[in-house]
């Protein structure tokens, strides 16, 4: 059965993780990029996690979003990083090189201040 | 050389909105099925035949809705032949398109990494394109053995 992309929202301490759940391609990447942005710029974060544990597909279209949202984040002097994907989701990441451009972590995110986040 | 035989095919024919993305990844793998393919086997071909569709809906019907036409031929070696087909605006130069990284996105969210990806998943890729005619992306792969049962 198709899973619509979604996306959740949990705020601890200064990190925003989003957390995205189902098949993110070019039309579930539409639906959450906006919902993202927003959410950033009303949050105005120190950190921002996109959680990918509970992806059940992905494509070229969410290696865009992620370098999407990255590049805004940096922009905004805020720290980045994606965290458990699945082991689907990491060979398309893998595959787009995307562990040399943004920080992949496993497990509980820990920002670069040592603060716990997630 | 033993030649290889279609032991069966289908065709279908979407209109190119974004939400039968998902629905061709669905039909093409509820298809290749009957094959037994192994679980990265078939998420591969999703995810190629996702690339392929997207391709035409973004690139080939840029601000249009058009038909795509899928193809699938399953051979009795266990190779699969899926053809993706537009009558888009077609590509200039295919040998630059399909370079890692390139891209002709204009708001920035494409990676250009739609032909590498088709390219890891599937043992050939084939593109052809008439810039103004459409454009027609044939890719294989062969199926691991079955294992033997007793
Ligand atoms: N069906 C098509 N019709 C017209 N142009 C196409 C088609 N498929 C690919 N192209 C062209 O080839 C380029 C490269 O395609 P590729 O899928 O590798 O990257 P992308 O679609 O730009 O980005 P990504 O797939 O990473 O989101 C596209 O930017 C586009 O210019
Ligand atoms: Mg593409």
């Amino acid at each position: 059965m198709k899973e619509e992309c979604k996306v959740i929202f949990r705020t601890s301490g200064d990190v925003l993780t989003a957390a995205i759940t189902g098949e993110v391609d070019h039309h579930g990447a539409r639906r959450i990029r906006a919902k993202i942005d927003e959410e950033v710029m009303t949050e105005r974060p120190r950190g921002l996690v996109l959680d990918l544990s509970r992806v059940s597909f992905m494509d070229s279209s969410g290696i865009g979003l992620i370098l999407g949202r990255f590049s805004k984040a940096s922009e905004m002097g805020m720290s980045f990083a994606v965290s458990n994907p699945s082991d689907g989701t990491k060979k398309i990441l893998d595959l787009a090189g995307m562990d040399r451009i943004v920080r992949i972590v496993c497990g509980k995110y820990r920002d670069e201040r040592g603060e716990k986040a997630v | 050389m033993k030649k290889k035989n279609c032991i069966n095919s289908m065709r279908v024919s979407l209109p190119s909105f974004s939400v039968n993305e998902s629905a061709a990844r669905a039909i093409v793998s509820a298809f290749v099925a009957q094959l037994n393919p192994t679980f990265d086997e078939l998420s591969d071909i999703k995810c190629a035949v996702s690339e392929a569709v997207t391709n035409s809906t973004v690139h080939g019907y840029r601000n249009v809705i058009g038909q795509i036409t899928i193809g699938v031929r399953l051979f009795d070696d266990r190779s699969v032949r899926i053809e993706v087909k537009d009558k888009g605006r077609g590509i200039e130069d295919v040998e630059v398109a399909m370079q890692p990284l390139f891209t002709t996105d204009p708001d920035g969210e494409r990676s250009g990494m739609g032909f590498t990806l088709i390219e890891n998943f599937m043992d050939t890729l084939a593109v052809k394109s008439k810039p103004g005619r459409g454009t027609r992306v044939v890719m294989k792969k062969k199926l691991s053995a079955l294992p033997v049962t007793r």
